[in-house]
């Protein structure tokens, strides 16, 4: 039995409606209790600012894209590295760190638990490996359904349960946790060279549309009564007028769920711009975020990007090759069989350049104008944005006003007139930045009931103690201290244990990875259909028997299962 | 006992059709696989037990002595090399970069002499690639450049290529062009519908040439390049620019010809090129089974796909001097630990002759002709067929290798556990 009482903590509890409180924590072998023995360590929090434990809820860290992202790049490796310390492993790399790198920061920065954005299937076991060598954080992964044939059969003959059955063999295969849609139909159009342009044109050669393959896998999603919405990137990211695509697509999305969002829709900056060439493109924050505020069905998350250098990395195959043709620099892509595509692009976002500032902008308009905070997640799509190191600074440009402006100060002139960030005065507070970086992921990902997320009692003991006093200091004014506080954790506890002091990992990592066995009725199982079998042993490169993740690649999986549906 | 879905662990194409027959803990019978396939099922020359070299031959040891010496070894070397790892699994390698880390040695695989150059050319422009099945149910024109996969992965045209039935190409004998590119006419030139001979070193000239044929630039053309004649080069750019996907699939040819990673660096921007017209991907033809999975486990441990030198405490990278070749030729090396290849076989003479002059244990599941040159050759299960365990594809899809049989023999990674738990006063990774 391991104890631990956290006393004079500062908590900023969202989820249990805790704001600010001085209390003390009890922890017991892993979950928050009522009360410990006094043979318990004891953490003196000393009216620190205390969070439960922070949640990515769409972060790229683990896979075939990220690894091959770190392949092409020993420029990037050498920018960040670290020696072997204590318990800590070599690192390397700063935007694409090695998954060791990528463990210990997110740690440092009070960070528990991490939803990869993007898994594909096929290459599933992969994504598990790294989650393993991720030792730190408790994992799940998006699994890409984009261009997935089998869907896509479903979606066009109009049958939500077999949608739905496919959804479910698929997610128990790749041991995935959630739907991700990434550019759908677009990436299977990639599978030829080329790309969609709106929601409702057709997928070459499958007779189906975005916006069907959309409204099928919501339908799909709440039937198997999957804990996750569909997780959406939605079509043409990236491209100046892009918004209405986006709004066309929220306007699809019903309210099917009283506990969470219907849709998450990811990295919305990126699906923000108004105009229609690079030359005009402007801000459409305004209009997305008031499609956001009058639809409660819907959770987006920011898509922030910071100045500096970074990667792209999305199985957005087409755009990453729009992309390449306007930076000429290295460009790698990876299409996957019967599912999906994929491509990275190391990109550079300057101050010099009007375009990024408007994006810069952007992503702190929606955050701004989106009146709850549920609704508008800080990410920064790591690494497309951003890596997510930056996250306190954006945690700083949200509270202070000053801050921004003096940022603005440094920008492209055209920023001003292009976006209206300038002019909202709204400074986010402490509690506002705690949904937004781990209650509101809590809710967003349905892992509120597996002890995420909050700090009540029963909770997993996943806690992230800032040091930061609340009570003196002011973001608006003192925001690099803002900035600072959330850089480095005095402590941070994962499921009961101190991981991390003062940035250093101080254990070995324990993770769990978190996947969803859905249930669905007996004969609408994929592994009795014989067309289903058929098609996939004729296409498919490996046989259906060697596709499925095994449970040795999840060495303290934790599985979720559904109730079936009639 | 039948045992289907079996994956053949030889060469980078994984092929996971294969049916085994065993017997009392023997293979007996190995249905569709190739030749290689058959003779990595079949024939088995493992040592019974550990050996060391004594002054007149060889005396058997214990496997709790050979992991004693072997970390004797590497705790006493300045510069100890840890290299190969190809042909055995991720979780394998993957305990030896933790004792690489450890101990502050060199780690390299065995991309260092075969597709090294093309990952340089990939840290330099990217990597436009596809999972095979990409290939097999849409490519119309297939591209082997400097390979010969009639003999090096037999079944590759067969799976994914040329003789693979497609959704997009049901009639794969008529509906794919197939170009083959190389130096001379080997048995894959003999099927293709245009052969392309290059003079020894021209391919970069000819790369060059199809780009400016591409770009629109025929007229800068002579009317030969490296042997090639310019109809024929546009006749072949021409087969591309229609194609409705394009995939180049290249070998050594390229990657070791001269001009090496500026090959390679030349394929990928005319494939980036092509794809401004239609579709097109590249990829290496990787050869040993699990070379991939090397630099996927390396590369998520390291942040490097090879030759890391763990020497300054931080990961270190750079190809031409922390390269397994190198640190050998130079005579800089002072200990070496190979496991799952054959570099008594592959490397430079120079190289390999070190390799004799300095304490070297191999951890292998048969003798081979590093065995020649150690001190030590630690007997091991072979990933695969006595261990299951993690192989990466040639396209980076992980595949998990599957224990047919048990012959006794303890698991690599399990011998490397026990030398780093070693080195590390006995604590674990
Ligand atoms: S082609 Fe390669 S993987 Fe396939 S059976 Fe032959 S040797 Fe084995
Ligand atoms: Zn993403």
């Amino acid at each position: 039995m391991t104890e631990i009482w956290v006393k004079n903590a500062c908590v900023i509890d969202p989820l249990n409606h805790i704001n600010g409180e001085i209390m003390d924590i009890a922890i017991r072998d892993g979950r928050i209790v009522e009360s410990v023995s006094d043979r318990a360590d004891v953490i003196d929090a000393q009216r620190c600012l205390t969070l439960p434990g922070g949640i990515d809820s769409h972060t790229h860290v683990s896979g075939t894209k990220v690894n091959f992202g770190r392949y092409m790049s020993p420029e990037d490796m050498r920018a960040g590295r670290t020696k072997r310390k204590g318990k800590m492993h070599v690192t390397s790399g700063y935007y694409v760190p090695t998954t060791f790198g990528n463990s210990y920061r997110y740690s440092a920065m009070g960070y528990t638990t991490l939803l990869e954005g993007a898994m594909a299937p096929l290459e599933a076991r992969h994504t598990h490996e790294e989650f393993t060598a991720t030792p730190h954080q408790d994992m799940m992964a998006n699994t890409l359904f984009d261009g997935n044939w089998a869907v896509m059969d479903a979606v066009r003959e109009k049958d939500v349960r077999k949608t739905a059955a496919v959804v479910a063999w698929t997610l128990k295969a790749a041991r995935g946790y959630g739907i991700k849609l990434t550019n759908p139909g677009g990436t299977e159009a990639w599978g030829f060279g080329e790309d969609l342009t709106g929601i409702h044109e057709m997928v070459p050669h499958f007779a189906v549309t975005p916006a069907e393959i959309i409204t099928t896998m919501m339908r799909a999603n709440e039937l198997l009564k999957l804990p996750h919405s569909v997780h959406l990137h939605c079509n043409n990211l990236g491209k100046p007028g892009n918004y209405q695509t986006t709004l066309e697509t929220f306007d699809i999305v019903p309210d099917l769920n009283p506990d969470r969002q219907t849709l998450y829709a990811t990295h919305v900056q990126f699906h923000a711009y108004g105009g229609g060439t690079w030359k005009n493109i402007c801000s459409k924050a305004e209009e997305i975020t008031s499609s956001v505020n009058s639809r409660p069905q819907i959770v987006m998350d920011m898509g922030q990007i910071m100045f500096g250098r970074t990667m792209t990395m999305t199985a957005d195959g087409p755009m990453e090759f729009n992309l390449h043709c306007l930076h000429h620099n290295k460009w790698s892509n990876h299409d996957v069989e019967l599912e999906t595509g994929s491509g990275i692009i190391p990109v550079t976002y300057s101050k010099k350049s009007a375009v990024n500032c408007i994006m810069w902008a952007i992503g702190l308009e929606l955050a701004l104008l989106t009146k709850n905070p549920y609704q508008c997640l800080l990410e920064t799509d790591n690494p497309n944005g951003a890596p997510f190191v930056k996250y306190p600074e954006i945690i700083g440009l949200l509270m202070s006003k000053r801050y921004r402006d003096e940022e603005c100060a440094t920008l492209h002139p055209e920023t001003e007139k292009r976006t209206s960030l300038c002019a909202l005065e709204r400074e986010l507070n402490w509690h506002d930045i705690a949904v937004m970086t781990r209650a509101g992921q809590a809710k967003a990902l349905g892992i509120v009931n597996q002890g995420k997320g909050h700090l009540g009692i029963g909770a997993e003991a996943d806690i992230a103690i800032y040091p930061i006093r609340t009570d003196s200091v002011d973001p608006a004014r003192e925001y690099r201290k803002v900035v600072e506080g959330f850089q480095k954790t005095r402590y941070t506890i994962k499921r009961g244990r101190v991981v991390s002091r003062d940035g250093d990992i101080i254990v070995d990592g324990a993770n769990a990875t978190f996947w969803v066995d859905a249930m669905v009725p007996e004969d609408l199982k994929m592994e009795n259909d014989p067309e289903f079998i058929k098609r996939f042993e004729q296409f498919y490169t490996v046989r259906m028997s060697n596709y499925p993740v095994q449970d040795v690649y999840l060495p303290r999986g934790r599985r979720i299962e559904t109730e079936v549906f009639t | 006992m039948i045992i289907h879905d079996v994956i053949c662990p030889f060469c980078g194409c994984l092929c996971d059709d294969l049916e085994l027959e065993c017997e009392g803990g023997k293979i007996i019978k190995v249905q569709n696989g190739c030749a290689l396939a058959e003779s990595t099922f079949m024939t088995d020359t493992r040592l019974p037990a550990p050996i060391r070299r004594t002054e007149s031959g060889w005396e058997e040891i214990s496997y709790n002595e050979a992991i004693k010496e072997t970390a004797e070894i590497l705790q006493g070397a300045d510069r100890p090399l840890l290299y190969g790892w190809s042909s055995t699994h991720g979780e394998a390698q993957s305990v030896g970069v933790h004792i690489a880390e450890l101990i502050g040695a060199v780690i390299d695989n065995t991309s260092t002499v075969c597709h090294g150059p093309s990952i340089l050319a990939i840290q330099e422009v990217g990597h436009p690639g596809c999972t095979l099945g990409q290939v097999k149910n849409r490519a119309d024109v297939i591209i082997y450049w400097g390979c010969n996969p009639i003999e090096a992965h037999p079944r590759h045209m067969s799976r994914y290529t040329t003789y693979a039935t497609g959704f997009f190409v049901p009639d794969a004998q008529r509906e794919r062009t197939v170009i083959v590119v190389d130096t001379r006419r080997t048995d894959t030139a003999g099927i293709a519908d245009e052969f392309v001979q290059i003079e020894h070193g021209g391919d970069y000239a000819v790369l060059s040439a199809l780009r400016a044929i591409v770009r629109g630039k025929a007229s800068v053309i002579p009317a030969k390049v490296a042997g090639v004649s310019k109809e024929q080069l546009i006749r072949i750019a021409e087969i591309c620019k229609t194609a409705k996907f394009g995939a180049i699939f290249f070998g050594l040819g390229l990657t070791m010809s001269r001009g090496k990673y500026k090959n390679i660096r030349n394929a990928i921007e005319l494939t980036d090129e092509l794809n401004r017209h239609t579709k097109f991907v590249i990829s290496p033809l990787r050869g040993h089974g699990n070379v991939y999975g090397s630099n996927e486990v390396f590369t998520w441990m390291t942040g490097y796909p090879f030759a890391v030198d763990f020497a300054r405490g931080i990961a270190f990278y750079n190809p031409g001097e922390t390269t397994a070749v190198d640190i050998l030729r130079r005579g800089e090396c002072d200990a070496a630990l190979i496991v799952a290849s054959d570099p008594g076989a592959n490397f430079p003479r120079a190289a390999a002759a070190h390799l004799a002059k300095i304490p070297t244990v191999v951890i292998d599941p048969h003798v081979n002709a590093t065995t020649a040159l150690a001190r030590i050759h630690i007997p091991c299960t072979a990933a695969g067929i006595d261990a299951a365990g993690t192989a990466y594809r040639m396209d980076g899809v992980p595949i998990r290798l599957k224990k047919v049989i048990d012959r006794g023999y303890p698991d690599d990674a399990e011998i490397l556990k026990k030398i780093y738990d070693r080195l590390n006063g006995g604590k674990g990774p």
